[in-house]
C-alpha cells in the first residue's frame, strides 16, 4: 500500500455527488487495488469451461495482481497468487495450460495444485553443504489463497476471508439475472481486449449508466435495440455496486425522442439487417440485459450477443477491457452465425459499443489538471435503490456507495 | 510458375484495397468484395484455437456497406487515418478461378492531431476471385498479431 496520501475529498455523503480527483488520484488508486481489489469483493476468474480438467490453469489478474487458477487433482478450482513464496518470482508465465505442479523457473521451488510448497531444489545441500536450515518448514510457504465460488460457468475468487458467499453477496435479483442468462452450458466464441486510456471506474460508470446509452450510441436508438422509452428497469443489490438493468423488445414510435430531437433518433437503414435480426432465445421478450458484478465484471445479453466483459486497471489513466464472447452448447449454426453476426454490436469495434472505448479517455484527457470539484450523478433522484425506469443514473450511484464504504470515504 | 498476369492483377487488387481505406475512400471498399463474401478481422489467438468471433465480421456485402454507413454517420470518435505497409504477395494455390493468397501488414494509426502509433501487424489470408475482372475478395481474413486493440477500431483494417 502507498504512504502516498489521496487528496480525494468527499463534498458530503451524498451519492449523487463525485468528486473528480477520483479518476485521476494516483495515491487512491493504489488504495483501491488493497481495498476494493483484494477487499471484501467478489472478483471474476475465468469459465468453468477453460479448466475442464485436472491440471487446467489459467493465470490471470485480480485488479493489477497476479492470480493463477486450477482445477486440482479432486475436482475443485483453486486459486492462488502468481508469486513464487522464495523470491516472488513468476510462477506462471503462459496465459493458460495444463501442469501436474508449478515449478518456478528461477531456483526450482515446486507448488502443487492447491498452492502448497512441495519441493526446494538442493533443500539438504549439495553434498551436505549449504541447504536449508532446520528451522525452515515448507508448510509455512503456502501461496496466498483466493477464496473460490462458481456461478452458472463463471468462477470468482475473493482475498478476504470475510466476503460474504457468492449469492450472498450479488443478492438475489443480480443472482436471478445472472442465472436467467447463463441457463445452459456455455461456450465459447471468442475473445479480445480493449485498452481503454481511462480510469476503470469510468468504463464501469459507463456500463451503469442508462440515462447515456441511447443517446451516445446512435445504432442503439436508431435500430430499436435500446431507448428509454421502451419498458424495463434497474435491480440494485443492498451494497449498491451489483445490478442489472434490462429492456424489452418494444417497437411502438415514440414521441419522447422526436420531441428531444437527439441525432441518435435517426433515419439510417441497413443494407443487411441480419446484425440485429434477434430470436427470443429466453422467452421473455428481454432484448437487453446489463449486469454489474462489483468491482470489474460485466455480463451481458444484447439481443442474441452474450458477453463477459472484465474490467482490469492497469494504472490510474489505462484500463484493459476484455471481451469474452459465448454461446451455449445447444447452439445449432444458425444460432452460432446469429451470434457472430450480432456480435457486430460489440467489441471493440462494436456498432453499440466502440464509443464507449473513446468516452472513457475524452473524460480522463479533460480531468488532466482539471480535475478540481465535484461530477453529479443525480438522474432519478439521490439514492441508490431499485427502479421501473431507466431514465437515472441510481446504478452509478449504487457503484459510489459500495465503493465509499469499502473505501471508507 | 504462376501466370504473371495472375500476379499483377493479385498485387493491384490487395494495393489497391489499402489505398482505399488509407486515402479515405471507404465507399469503394464493398465493391473490392464479391456479393456474397466474408471479411473478419480476428487475433492470432482466437484463428488458432478455432474460435470464431473476431473484431469485426461481415457475411455479405450489404455488411460491409453497412460499416461504411456506421463509420461515416452513425459511430462517433476521433478523427483518424491509417497508412498500410504491405509485405510481399505470396500465391499458395490457384484453382478453378480461385487464387489462395497471404501477405503481413502493419498499420499505423494516424490521429487528427498528428499523434501516429503502430496500430495493428497480421496477416490478409485471401481467397480472390480471378475469373473475372477486376479481380475481387471472395474471402478476406485479417489475423492480427495482436489480441489487445487501443481505444477502438471504427475504419477497416
Amino acid at each position: 500500500m502507498s504512504d502516498a496520501e489521496s487528496s480525494v475529498a468527499w463534498p458530503s455523503n451524498a451519492l449523487s455527488e463525485v468528486p473528480f480527483r477520483v479518476y485521476t488520484d494516483q495515491a487512491q488508486y493504489e488504495l483501491e487495488q488493497e481495498r476494493l481489489f483484494k477487499g471484501e469483493t467478489w472478483n471474476y476468474l475465468c469459465l468453468t469451461v477453460e479448466i475442464p480438467k485436472a491440471g487446467d490453469y489459467v493465470s490471470t489478474t485480480v485488479g493489477e495482481t497476479a492470480v493463477i487458477v486450477v482445477r486440482g487433482e479432486d475436482g475443485a478450482i483453486n486459486a492462488f497468487v502468481n508469486r513464487c513464496a522464495h523470491r516472488g518470482n513468476l510462477l506462471c508465465l503462459k496465459r493458460n495450460g495444463n501442469v501436474k505442479e508449478f515449478s518456478c523457473i528461477y531456483h526450482g521451488w515446486i507448488y502443487n495444485l492447491t498452492g502448497q510448497l512441495t519441493g526446494v531444489a538442493f533443500e539438504h545441500g549439495v553434498k551436505r553443504q549449504g541447504g536449508m536450515p532446520s528451522d525452515f518448514h515448507k508448510e509455512d510457504h503456502t501461496l496466498r489463497r483466493l477464496r473460490v465460488a462458481e456461478l452458472n460457468g463463471l468462477v470468482f475468487g475473493t482475498f478476504s476471508s470475510r466476503t460474504p458467499d457468492l449469492e450472498t453477496w450479488l443478492g438475489p435479483d443480480v443472482v436471478r439475472g445472472a442465472k436467467r442468462v447463463l441457463n445452459r452450458p456455455l461456450h465459447l466464441l471468442g475473445r479480445g481486449t480493449q485498452v481503454l486510456p481511462n480510469n476503470w471506474k469510468l468504463y464501469f460508470e459507463n456500463v451503469k449508466d442508462t440515462y447515456h446509452a441511447s443517446i451516445l450510441h446512435l445504432f442503439l436508438t436508431t435500430f430499436k435495440i435500446n431507448r428509454l422509452s421502451q419498458p424495463g428497469g434497474i435491480f440494485i443489490d443492498a451494497n449498491g455496486g451489483n445490478h442489472f438493468s434490462y429492456a424489452k423488445m418494444d417497437y411502438s414510435e415514440d414521441a419522447s425522442y422526436k420531441d428531444e430531437g437527439l441525432r441518435s433518433d435517426s433515419d439510417l437503414r441497413l443494407a443487411d439487417t441480419s446484425v440485429i435480426d434477434q430470436v427470443d432465445e429466453y422467452g421473455d421478450s428481454i432484448s437487453v440485459q446489463i449486469l454489474t458484478i462489483f468491482p470489474g465484471m460485466v455480463l451481458q445479453q444484447v439481443r442474441n450477443t452474450i458477453a463477459v466483459r472484465v474490467i482490469r486497471p492497469r494504472g490510474v489513466d489505462k484500463t484493459e477491457l476484455e471481451w469474452i464472447h459465448l454461446g451455449f452448447d445447444t447452439d445449432d449454426e444458425a444460432m452460432t452465425e446469429r451470434r457472430l453476426r450480432q456480435g457486430n454490436l460489440i467489441g471493440s469495434a462494436g456498432y453499440i459499443a466502440l464509443e464507449d472505448g473513446c468516452i472513457g479517455g475524452f473524460v480522463q484527457r479533460a480531468l488532466k489538471y482539471n480535475d478540481e470539484g465535484n461530477g453529479i450523478v443525480m438522474m432519478g433522484g439521490h439514492e441508490a435503490e431499485s427502479q421501473t425506469f431507466r431514465a437515472s443514473e441510481a446504478a452509478i450511484r449504487g457503484f459510489w456507495k459500495h465503493y465509499r464504504a469499502l473505501m471508507d470515504a | 510458375m504462376q501466370d504473371v498476369t495472375i500476379r499483377l492483377g493479385v498485387q493491384e487488387l490487395i494495393g489497391h484495397y489499402a489505398d482505399c481505406i488509407d486515402d479515405d475512400r471507404l465507399e469503394d471498399w464493398p465493391g473490392m468484395f464479391t456479393d456474397q463474401c466474408r471479411y473478419l478481422i480476428t487475433s492470432r489467438l482466437n484463428h488458432e484455437a478455432g474460435l470464431r468471433q473476431g473484431i469485426i465480421y461481415a457475411a455479405s456485402k450489404g455488411m460491409l456497406q453497412d460499416r461504411v454507413m456506421a463509420a461515416r454517420r452513425a459511430n462517433l470518435f476521433e478523427p483518424h487515418r491509417y497508412r498500410h505497409i504491405i509485405g510481399p504477395i505470396r500465391i499458395d494455390q490457384i484453382d478453378d478461378g480461385v487464387a489462395v493468397v497471404r501477405s503481413n501488414f502493419i498499420a499505423v494509426r494516424i490521429m487528427h492531431d498528428g499523434a501516429s502509433t503502430l496500430f495493428a501487424t497480421g496477416r490478409y489470408l485471401d481467397k480472390i476471385d480471378i475469373a473475372g475482372t477486376p479481380y475481387r475478395f471472395i474471402e478476406r481474413l485479417v489475423v492480427l498479431d495482436s489480441d489487445k486493440i487501443d481505444t477502438l477500431l471504427v475504419i477497416p483494417l
